[in-house]
């Protein structure tokens, strides 16, 4: 419409002007955000900071990031497997009308709503204290590992759906059994949205905080082992923030995170182009 | 194998069963101890006084206080922004702003935190007078986080209403707002009110990034310029040095909060059967 035809209807021109209006909000809300960190951040991006020890002159955040990456391999090594498992269970091998299929799809519904301060809690009462644990890098692990299962499942039972019945049915023809057909056919097909699903869940890992504090600890030093207690970029960023003292070392710290964070979008947006391809 | 993939399958449900046990079992034997009606509506939480007392009531209303004002700035400003997506935007700028809005759903809540605590609650104490930090700067904040997920629902809400309800409408006389609005909107409120649910969700849970914009205090908020504690924050803040009894007590603040959780995920879950 013409901005003539929108003068006859001026309460048209209100509804488009409010919708551009919240839409320019989001935009703005999102750059401003990002533009604010890194423009402020950048600067204090020192090589001081990527030492490896810690101490209370120079807050390195060498040692969390070394936290951050063995947080990841831990759960993903824990919760991929126990994922596409349970994903090709509901997908494959699951009959029609399954109760079992709604009380697996519901609990891992109620699962992913769960607040990961909730997860700590848990993580707390169970691995660091009944499991006797201690605040540790691997309650931690264990910890995160049930939080991103649901993303998993979500993730990986999208990807296998997705996967033609011809592809399964051609290889039942040549004479394949049930399990070569889901390792060699369905499972390699659905692989692009297997890392999907991997690259979101390393991205919770990474801005997770509040299951963490009370389950991986606090410590800001480089493990000696996974019994030991550290803690991840996120929970270092939470530390420095509530202290007040190292302002310029948050807003690195930030920077950061905010850099895995545009990197992980970058890898799922190449990972959802490669999917859309294939199909 | 199917057995292995069966048992994988069944550790979700182990996971929940266990998350219960644990929870309840840390928690309900502080509840019944301080009482559930005092521990529930007391209004005062001093946990290291003598004798000590144990109310949630503050944190109950700052979780509903900060909540609801999150709701109120992300469900407009989603929804709206949702419609634009869905029946506005040019394709193009839609392959820009998809994955932005994703970025937006991605960044950790601790940095949404730091933004709050150098951006929002300086802005707030210069222009607005107090502290700075209180219920409107955490409502501000949790809106901006929950837009991603109400936006991301509504949209896909809006787009699955058929497109004959929006060309009924156009055949009718009505522009293209009118229709979008009057027609197309309301055919899709279900889906819309799942991902408030959603985000009432998300807002309720968050811990990191209130804690450092609410202010903290622990009791009843009176103003939204004050300072307002949450469940959540009540938790983080606190279990580091508590012990016994208020320790178990923290534990029970955790269950009122997974308890409240629950009964959203269960409206959530019967709000999607409906739409189906």
């Amino acid at each position: 419409m013409t901005l003539k035809m929108y003068l006859k209807y001026p309460f048209s021109l209100f509804l488009r002007t409010v919708v551009v209006l919240a839409t320019a909000v989001t935009c703005f809300t999102l750059l401003f955000l990002i533009g604010y960190i890194l423009i402020k951040g950048i600067p204090y991006l020192s090589l001081d900071l990527f030492s490896w020890t810690y101490n209370s002159e120079n807050v390195s955040f060498m040692p969390s990031i070394v936290n951050t990456i063995i947080m990841v391999i831990g759960a993903l090594l824990i919760s991929v497997p126990f994922g596409i498992f349970s994903a090709i269970y509901l997908v494959e091998y699951a009959k029609r009308g399954n109760k079992m299929v709604g009380v697996i799809r519901i609990t891992a519904e109620t699962l992913a709503g769960i607040p990961s301060i909730v997860y700590g809690l848990f993580g707390m009462l169970f691995f660091v204290t009944t499991l006797k644990m201690g605040y540790s890098l691997l309650a931690g692990i264990f910890t995160v590992a049930i939080m991103i299962l649901p993303l998993m499942m979500r993730t990986t039972e999208e990807a296998l759906k997705s996967v033609p019945d011809i592809f399964r049915e051609g290889s039942f023809g040549l004479g394949a059994g049930k399990l070569r057909t889901v390792f060699r056919i369905v499972l390699p097909t659905a692989i692009p949205g297997i890392l999907a699903g991997i690259i979101l869940s390393i991205g919770r890992i990474v801005g997770e905080t509040a299951a963490l504090i009370y389950t991986a600890g606090t410590v800001a030093e480089l493990p000696k082992n996974l019994l030991s207690s550290g803690r991840t970029l996120s929970v270092h960023m939470y530390a420095l923030s509530k202290e007040g003292l190292h302002t310029d070392q948050a807003y690195a710290t930030a920077v950061m995170l905010l850099g895995i964070v545009l990197l992980i979008n970058m890898l799922s947006t190449m990972m959802a182009k490669k999917i859309e391809k294939k199909s | 194998m199917e057995g292995v993939f069966l048992g994988a399958a069944l550790f979700s449900i182990f996971a929940v069963i266990l998350i219960c046990v644990f929870l309840f079992a840390g928690g309900l034997p502080a509840i019944g101890k301080i009482g559930v009606f005092s521990f529930l509506f007391g209004t005062e939480w001093s946990p290291t006084d003598e004798p000590a007392s144990f109310g949630i009531f503050p944190m109950i209303l700052g979780s509903l206080y900060v909540t609801a004002g999150a709701i109120l700035i992300g469900v407009s400003i989603g929804v709206l922004t949702a419609v634009f997506m869905a029946s506005f935007c040019p394709p193009r700028l839609h392959k820009i702003l998809k994955p932005a809005i994703d970025i937006l759903a991605g960044i950790p809540s601790v940095v949404y935190g730091f933004f709050g605590l150098v951006v929002l609650v300086p802005f707030v104490r210069v222009y607005l007078g107090g502290s700075g930090s209180g219920i409107l700067t955490a409502s501000v904040l949790l809106g901006i986080m929950i837009l991603p997920t109400i936006i991301g629902v509504a949209e896909s809400a809006l787009r699955a209403v058929p497109s004959s309800y929006y060309e009924g409408a156009l055949a009718l006389g009505a522009t293209h707002e009118r229709s979008i609005f009057f027609v197309v909107l309301p055919a899709a409120t279900s889906g819309v009110m799942a991902g408030v649910v959603l985000g009432i969700g998300r807002a309720i849970g968050e811990t990191m990034a209130v804690i450092l914009v609410a202010g903290n205090q622990a009791r009843i908020p009176n103003g939204i310029l004050n300072g307002a504690r949450t469940l959540t924050s009540n938790i983080v803040l606190e279990m580091g040095y508590a012990a016994d009894l208020h320790r178990e007590a923290l534990i029970g603040t955790g269950v009122v909060l997974f308890v409240f959780i629950l009964i959203i995920n269960l409206s959530f879950s019967y709000m999607k059967r409906v739409k189906r």
